[in-house]
This record gives C-alpha cells, structure tokens and sequence, in this order.
C-alpha cells in the first residue's frame, strides 16, 4: 500500500517536472517579454518611489517621503476621484449602451446589421489622434458644432464652453471615450445574441410574456460570459484613456479633468519629478490589480 | 499559413537587424565612441579626415521648422565644412519639450538644439545638460550683442557664470487687433496708430466699443496650457505695470496689489473671456478666422504669415494690425524670445567641436541666411538690412519701433517650468470665478517654492 | 381572448419600441460615423474652409493642398537597411510615406510577436498543469490593465539603455509584452476539449507537434482576433509612440503628422489629409478580416 503511493507519488513528480519544464519553453518567449518589458520596469517603478530623483542629479533615498507627499496632494486625490469616476461612469454606460444599439440591430437585415457594426467600429479603427481634434471642434465654444446646433434650434440659450467648463469637461472625455470604445461590445453582443437559445425566447413569448420580460429572464442570463469580458476589456480602455486629455485638456480646467495617468506624466515630464511619479504609478498599479483580481473571482464564480 | 508567418518572422529578425545597427550609426549618445559611418551613401564624408556626424533639433522658429530652407541653410554649411554632417530634427511646441526631455532620460538628447534661454539656459542648462560655450562669447560679440540690446547677454547666461546659449536672432512679442473691425465699431480712437501703443483706460474703452458694437468675443485670456503664455503673462503684468519675477531674477512677484488689479479688471471687463479650452495657438486661429477682435498672443512671424490669406490679413482680408500691449503708463514692458543655439553634453568632445562650429558659422560667419530664415531680427548689431528688398521690409521696419519696449527677460528664473504651469493653472481658477487673491497666493506660494528647488 | 389580446398589445408595443429605436440608433450612427466623414472631407478643403466659423458641410472646392503639402514638406528614404557597415537605403520619398511604412511595420511586428508568445503561453495555461501556474496568471491578470503610464519612466530608461530608444523595437516590445492576448487565448485554449490534446499525446506526437498540428489550427478564430486586437491597438497607441520616437525616418504616422505643426498654430488641413490617409489601411483591415474577428472574439469570450 504504501509502496505503491511512493511510486505514484514519484510519478507524479516525474510527470510534474516534465510538464514544468515544457510548460515554461512554452512561457518563455512570452515571459521574456513580460517579465522584460513590464515586470521589471514596474519592480523599477516601485524601487525608485523611495527615491527623490529628478533630471540632472543623482537619486536620493528619501524612503517613504514621496508617498507622504502624495496623500497630502489634493490634486492627487482629485485625480484619483476623476480616474474612478471614468471607469465607474464609463464601463457600466459602455455595456448597457452597446446592449441597446446591438439588441436593435441584431434585429435588422443581415446586410443592415453589418453595416451598422461596421459603424460603431469606425471610431476605433479611425485613430485616436485625429478623432480627438475632431471632437475639439465639436466642442469648441466659439462655432463648435453643438453650440451651432444648440443655439440654432434654440435648445441652448448661448455658447457653453464644454471643454472650458468644469461642470462638463469631465462628462464631454467621458463621451468621447464612450464612442471610441463601445465598437467591439456591439460586436461582441450582436453574436451573443445570435446565439441565444431561440426556442425557449419563443416559448416564453407564446406564454404571454413581454418582450421585456424575455429579455432579462431568458437573453440576459445566458449572455452573462460575454458581458463580463466587456467589463473587462472596457475597464482596461478606460483606465489606458490618456491621449484624450493629453490633446484636449491637459487635465484641466482647474484639474477637473486631471486622471492619474495624466499627473504621472506631468509630474515625470513637466515637473521633472521621477520619483513621485513613480510612487503614483504604485499606487495605481496596486488599485488596478485588486480591481482586475476580483473582477476576475466575480467571473470565475459566475 | 505556416510558410506565410516563417517568412514574416524572418523578414522582422532582417529588419530588426537594420534597425538596431541603424541605431548605432545614428546614435546620438556616442557612447561607444565609434565614428559614424555617413548613410546618405555619397560617400564624399567618409573619405574626409575625422568625419563627424551631429544632430540638431529645432523648434518651427520661423522657417527654421521648414525641411527646405533648413536643407539649404545646411547645404552651405557642408560646403565650407565638409566633414561635419547634420542631422535634423523636427521639433513642435506642443511637444516637442517632452520629447527633449524623454530624450535626456533616454540617453539620446540631441548635440545641438535651437530655441530659447528659457529652455536653454534655465531648464536644461540650469540641470547640467548643456556645455558652456562662453569661448564663443569673445568680447567683441559680446559689445556687438549690447551694442543692440542690453539684456539679451544676461538672458543667456546662467547663475552659475556659464553662457548655455548662443543667440542668433530675437523679436519683441506683442499683440494684435482687428483694425477694420476696431475702426468699424469706432475703437481706433483709442490707439496710437503711430506708435502701436495704447493706455489701459483707452485699451479698456476700446474692448467695451468693440463689446457694445456686437462683438460678443474680443479677447480670450487663453489658459488651456503653456502654449503662448508669454502673451496672458505680459497683458497681466503691463496693465497696471506689474511684474512676473523681480528684478535679480530670484523670486516671483504676481501676489502685488498691481497684478491683482489687473486679474480684476480683465475678469470684470465685458468681451474679454478666460478660456481654459484653448492655448495660444487655438487663439491665433480663432483670431484669424474672425471669431476674437484681438490676440495676445503676437509677433512678427504671425504677421508675416500668409498661409490662409495675404500676410497682415485675417482669412476674411480684415486688416491685422500688431500693438504694443496696454499699460497704465504708456510705457509698455514687452515679453521677447531670443533664439539661438544650445549644444548638450553628450560626453564626446568632437561631436561638441562640430557643434560649436556649427554655431559660429550660422551666428558669426553667415548670420544673414540664417536670420532670415527665422523671420525674426538679428541680435548683433552689426548684422544689418538683413531683409532688405524683401516684400517683408516695410513691416519689419515697422515692427521694429516695438524694439524700444522689450523689457526684462526674466524667464531665466529657477522653477520656470513649474511656475509656468502653475500660471495657466490659477488662469484657470480666477476664470472659473474663485477668489483672485486666493488663487494668486497660492501661484505665489508653489512657484517662490519651486525657485529653492 | 385576454391572453390573444395581450399578446396583440405586446406586439403592437414592441413594434413601436423597435421604430424608435431604429430611429435613435440611426441618429447615434451618423454621430458616429461624422468624426471620420469630417476627416475625409476636411482633407480636401481649403484652410479658410477648415477653420470657418460656419460648418462648411461639403467642400466647395475638393483642393489637393493639403495632401500636396504633406507630401512635399519632409522627406526620407523609403527604408533603410543596415549591414555591418554598409547601409543600403531606399529612395528618398515624401516621409508621409516612410511614416505609413514605419506603422504598418510596427503593428504588424506587434501582431505577429504577439499571436505566436500569445498562442503558445495560453495553450500551456489553460491546458497544462505545472507549478507556478497560479503565479503567472494572476500576475497576467494584475498586469492586464495597467497603463503604461505607469512603467513609463523606468521603461524609458531601459530602452536607453538597451540602445533601443528610437526604433521600432522601443514601441513593439512593450506591446508584446503586455499580458492581454495571453489572457484572451488562455480562455479560448479553455473550450478546446483536453481529451483531444490527449489523445494526440498518446500518438505519441511531441509537444510542440501537438501545439502547431492539434492546438494552433483548433485556436485559430481566437489568434485572429488577437491578431486584430493588437493591430488596432498598436496602431493607435499614440502614447509609446510619442515617448519612445524621435527621429524623422523613425516616426509614425500619427507622430510624424504632430511633428509637422507650425508654430502657434495647428495645420488641420494637414492633420486631416495625414489622418486620412492613415485610416486608410486600417479600415481595409477591418473590413477584409470583419468575419473572422466577429467570430473570433465572440468564441472567446462566450467560452471565457
């Protein structure tokens, strides 16, 4: 008896090892990447954060002084707030707007559906740079085209400066993130809906039920794998959204768009402030990777 | 498939190996020392003794952002020496700051760069990027420099008594108006047509006969970011004769009771709007097409400029006319941009050599060319009619009056990079209506920090 | 009868439901579709046009200009190949063309680094069992939305010291890098059923044949759209490109049109023609490879 699980508990190991070492020549070009070009410079990040390193000097060891300064910022806190309220207005508009326009079009002729789709791709594919001075003269407080529309059929009573404005500059990044990112979601949920068992929508139908109703009792549930991917991908592009204010705002007016990934680069690039900049980024990596861990629990559970 | 993706990878590995040599002939780090091998395949400077390639980086200062006239100003330096390559490099004000400093942080920052004291000398210079070139400051440039303008030679030279810049041409900046629609709404009363200059009571009458006449947009104090402020800093200061620093350079002085009054005033006056959209370039734009009556942010390139329309012309041919900037005492403090050459240290004394006579050619030996090509004025006084039998003469004659007005250059102060975005940032919060005194106290208190440091 | 009547009331609801829907749906896609129709057509206007107070709606003169203006104002060679110490260059052409070489090169370099370590790294983790499994992929999952703002400084400083600031490399390398396609085809690798990879096993094929002949071909779809993702990403990734890039012949063509900006002025004209010709290539990918990313990606993420 216990002869034999030695043995098998030798085998397993033999197997183990086996599996280990080809399993890693199978990581390696991966991981020689990842760990190259991400999992170093990010332990590089978290190494100089203690650091008071700037241009032209040598870095000094200043321990936890970056991280200090940084809860006594109010721009930080400001921008960290802005940072959570893009992804947390963002990511949940982003699904349910794609499910409205995907559940519309799914409807249509085959031909009417892939044009459609093709549409709300464009702003992806078309780039960001020349979208982004676009949507500035969309939103130009002069002769921009909403003012223009606005005030030609009387739904505004004068210009409003959307981008100048702090009561809609944040809303007017989160609009423009929101069409350059609800593309592969419509795409997504137009196939998720093709793929709902139909006999039982119809079933439910005969019953007496709305539309509605076999909506969310019957599409909804089994559309639940493609919905949390969304999720995750539309929180990855909302936290990557960085161009945007770069060419519209640069964070401002009076920091009301100001995001963390924004004030990094301005601290490391205007400022010339590496170390703080460093010390943000840990913060941010710390608050992405809990975020990322449990919302892939959540999806493991479901 | 599989054909298809082996045959891709091999062309990326052969590409890769190109590109990384590449790398190393174009290196503008010189670390490893090696002689760089030309690659326009001439071959003419391979064959000289002790060829040195240089790279030079430069921002759209006139035509000096034009590959064009840039390749003939090059053409002639090639021909008097020869075995000094140039390779340029296109900056833009947007960012082409960032892409300096990430080149710094990259171990790849250019050998030579053309722009301002600002950048030359107080940022990169006042870091320890730049080499010295006070062997270029003989004494007779420095008395023909003078001889021109007194400031320009403090401007370039650091605390620390080390010349981080050698200057090639300057202008005053200014602003602008409308003339044909101040004359239509009866303004041009209030302006000395004769000496471009105006007083703050009559500048403040004419943005209101402007307003009153149904210009609902005069002016915008633009303060989206660093772009043009030299134009929202000078109309803050000259109104009621304030100052940006003090006079030694040490220190920031907009928390006085003047440059409050100032931020009060154009906060109260009708038609002039603080816009945290836009910068000065959105402003020039919308200058140009009609929308604002006036720009602050001006000079003699804008008024040249003919791209849309006849130079000195909006798009829609109103006439553009430059004016000093208004001030309580007729006497004007303009803001000027002085341009010129800076050489960073890279750590080879060659590539420094090849620079410096890069220098010395564009400024000393043929500075006619190369200040032209600027379309600004030239900062030695011995360099003269340098646009004579131009189509430009007779507004560059004109624009010359403003000369007389250029006062301190003081963006050679310590903490100008952060004192110049804390500026747009407390535009921002006076525009959205928060406490002037507040908002200027606190400018005071983060920019006099950033002076220590 | 109440039951027939509700199911009347129902239909009658849901259509009108439907036509409104239609209707928003039509609004929102013309919105959607003007950023580019204002690109395409601003190409062709006049300066004054572009930046007229009005819209100009459709051009009242279609003018080559800008397109003349971005072809003619920045040269380089075409391409550039280096052999110890000989350098075989190409023809010297407008850099808006060089620029447009340099993009395709690099998304393309991206996508195909990305699918094949992408491939081979999901296969492993869905399908193998070996230790520190748990590590890596949680660490893949951690890393898979972080910003790149967030590495950026020490990253620039690596690539400096790699000597590989200011090439391609600086920009593909970090996009390979990043975890998301391994995470995308780990869920596809997922629904591929384990008994076929074990059968192919017991046949005795080795590893790397069952990965090319059993693996790759069944996580096709799902490569296809990994392939696709990256393409649009690294073509857009306007950030790396703008740190990591200086050099005229280096340039995208997003970066290159950026550089080409006057002083105090934006050229939109030029940003228009230049963008144009950029989104080009791109949505003839996307329409050329529609199906495949459709069916890709959906497979992938309803299995996940």
């Amino acid at each position: 008896m216990t002869n034999q699980k030695v043995t098998y508990n030798k085998k397993t190991r033999k197997l183990m090892i086996h599996e280990t070492v080809t399993s890693y020549l199978f990581l390696l070009p991966f991981l020689l990447f990842f760990v190259g070009f991400v999992i170093y410079p990010m332990f590089m990040c978290l190494f100089t954060s203690f650091f008071d390193a700037t241009m032209g000097r040598e870095d000094i060891f200043i321990g936890f002084q970056n991280y200090v300064t940084l809860f006594n910022d109010p721009i930080f806190w400001k921008a960290l707030w802005n940072t959570l309220i893009i992804v947390v207005v963002s990511v949940p508009l982003t699904c349910i707007f794609s499910l409205w326009v995907a559940s519309v079009i799914s409807k249509m002729h085959v031909a009417a559906t892939s044009a459609f789709r093709c549409i709300f791709y464009l702003p992806v594919v078309t780039g960001s740079v020349a979208v982004t001075m676009v949507w500035k003269w969309m939103f130009n407080n002069y002769y921009g085209i909403f003012n223009y529309i606005g005030t030609n059929t009387g739904l505004l009573e004068k210009n409003i400066n959307w981008l100048g404005d702090e009561r809609f500059a944040l809303a007017c990044i989160i609009l423009i993130l929101l069409t350059t990112s609800v593309g592969q979601p419509i795409v997504l949920y137009v196939s998720a809906l093709d793929n709902v068992d139909k006999s039982l929508v119809e079933a439910a139908e005969v019953d007496g039920a709305t539309q509605m109703q076999a909506f969310w009792k019957i599409k909804w549930p089994q559309m639940m794998p493609t919905t949390l991917y969304i999720l995750v991908i539309t929180t990855i592009n909302s936290f990557q959204c960085f161009a945007l204010i770069q060419l519209l705002t640069s964070g401002g007016p009076n920091n009301s768009t100001m995001t963390i990934m924004y004030y990094i680069y301005y601290n490391a690039f205007k400022l010339y402030k590496y170390g703080y900049g460093n010390a943000m980024g840990v913060i941010l990596a710390i608050i992405i990777a809990v975020l990322s861990a449990v919302q892939f629990k959540l999806g493991q559970e479901k | 498939m599989k054909k298809l993706i082996a045959l891709a990878l091999a062309l990326i590995m052969v590409m890769s190996l190109g590109a990384c040599t590449v790398t190393n002939t174009d290196s503008t780090t010189a670390t490893d020392g090696k002689t760089p091998v030309s690659t326009d395949g001439t071959g003419d400077t391979t064959a000289a003794a002790a060829p040195v390639e240089i790279s030079l980086w430069t921002y759209p200062i006139g035509k000096w952002g034009d590959q064009a006239t840039v390749n003939e100003l090059l053409a002639s330096f090639s021909e008097a020496y020869p075995n000094i390559k140039v390779n340029v490099e296109y900056l833009t004000y947007q960012d082409g700051d960032d892409k300096v400093n990430t080149a710094i942080e990259g171990n790849a920052a250019p050998d030579l760069i053309m722009e301002g004291p600002e950048r030359l000398v107080a940022n990169w210079g006042a870091k320890g990027k730049m080499v010295d070139l006070s062997d270029l400051w003989t004494d007779e440039t420095k008395a023909d420099i003078e001889a021109n303008n007194a400031a320009v030679a403090a401007a370039c030279k650091w605390t620390d008594g080390a010349y981080y810049e050698y200057p090639l041409c300057m202008t005053t900046h200014c602003m602008a108006i409308n003339k044909t629609v101040f004359e239509k709404a009866g303004a041009m009363q209030y302006i000395n047509a004769e000496t471009h200059t105006w007083t703050t009571e009559n500048f403040l009458k004419a943005v209101q006969a402007v307003y009153d006449a149904g210009y609902e947009n005069v002016g915008a104090v633009f303060c989206g970011g660093q772009g043009g402020d030299q134009g929202t800093r000078a109309i803050v200061n000259n109104l009621y004769s304030g100052h940006f620093t003090n006079e030694d350079f040490s220190g920031y002085t907009i928390n006085t009771p003047e440059n409050i009054q100032a931020l009060e005033t154009l906060v109260k006056q009708d038609g002039i709007n603080f816009d945290p959209a836009i910068v000065g370039g959105d402003e020039i734009t919308l200058f140009r097409n009609g929308t604002l009556q006036m720009a602050f942010c001006w000079n003699i390139g804008e008024q040249l400029k003919s791209e849309n329309a006849e130079a000195g012309r909006t798009n829609n041919g109103d006439e553009i006319m430059f004016m000093a900037f208004p001030s309580d005492d007729n006497v004007p403090e303009l803001c000027g941009g002085i341009w010129g050459f800076g050489v960073f240290n890279n750590g080879d004394d060659a590539k420094i050599e090849a620079a410096k006579t890069f220098i010395k050619y564009m400024c000393d030996e043929n500075p006619t060319a190369a200040v032209k090509a600027s379309n600004f004025f030239p900062v030695k006084a011995s360099v003269k009619d340098v646009y004579a039998g131009e189509t430009s003469e007779t507004v560059m004659n004109e624009y010359s009056k403003l000369s007389g007005f250029l006062g301190a250059y003081y963006q050679v102060i310590p903490g100008w990079a952060t004192a110049r975005t804390e500026w747009w940032n407390m535009l921002q919060k006076v525009g959205a209506g928060e406490d002037i005194a507040a908002a200027v106290a606190a400018f005071d208190t983060n920019a006099n920090a950033a002076t220590a440091g | 009868m109440t039951q027939q009547n509700q199911i009347q009331k129902n239909a009658a609801k849901t259509k009108t439901y439907y036509i409104i829907s239609f209707v928003l749906v039509s609004i929102v896609a013309i919105a959607f579709a003007f950023p580019l129709y204002w690109i395409i057509t601003g190409a062709f206007k006049t300066g004054a046009e572009i930046n007229a107070t009005t819209p100009v709606w459709v051009p009242s003169e279609w003018v080559m200009d800008n397109f003349n203006r971005l072809m003619s104002k920045r040269t380089a060679p075409l391409f550039e190949l280096t052999l110890g110490k000989f350098v075989i260059a190409g023809p010297v052409v407008p850099a808006a063309i060089r620029w447009l070489v340099n993009t395709v090169f690099m998304s393309v370099s991206s996508m195909l680094l990305t699918c094949l370590t992408a491939a081979m790294a999901g296969y492993v983790l869905a399908k193998k069992n070996f230790w520190g499994r748990g590590i890596v992929f949680s660490l893949i999952v951690c890393a898979m939305a972080l910003p790149k703002q967030v590495i950026l400084i020490p990253l620039l400083r690596e690539m400096s010291g790699l000597h590989l600031y200011d090439t391609m490399w600086a920009v593909i390398f970090p996009i390979v890098g990043w975890p998301f396609g391994v995470f995308l085809l780990k869920q596809f690798a997922e629904g591929i059923p384990t008994e076929m990879v074990e059968a192919c096993r017991i046949d005795g094929a080795s590893e790397w044949r069952t990965f090319t002949d059993v693996m790759f071909p069944m996580i096709k779809p799902g490569v296809g759209a990994c392939a696709i993702f990256t393409f649009i990403n690294s073509w857009n990734d306007y950030f790396m490109q703008l740190i990591m890039l200086t050099s005229n012949k280096n340039l995208t063509i997003s970066l290159g049109i950026a550089t080409m900006q006057a002083e105090n002025s934006t050229d939109f004209g030029l940003l228009m023609a230049g963008s144009a010709l950029a989104a080009v290539p791109i949505i003839i990918v996307f329409l050329i490879f529609q199906k495949y990313f459709t069916k890709g990606i959906t497979m992938g993420a309803v299995k996940g």
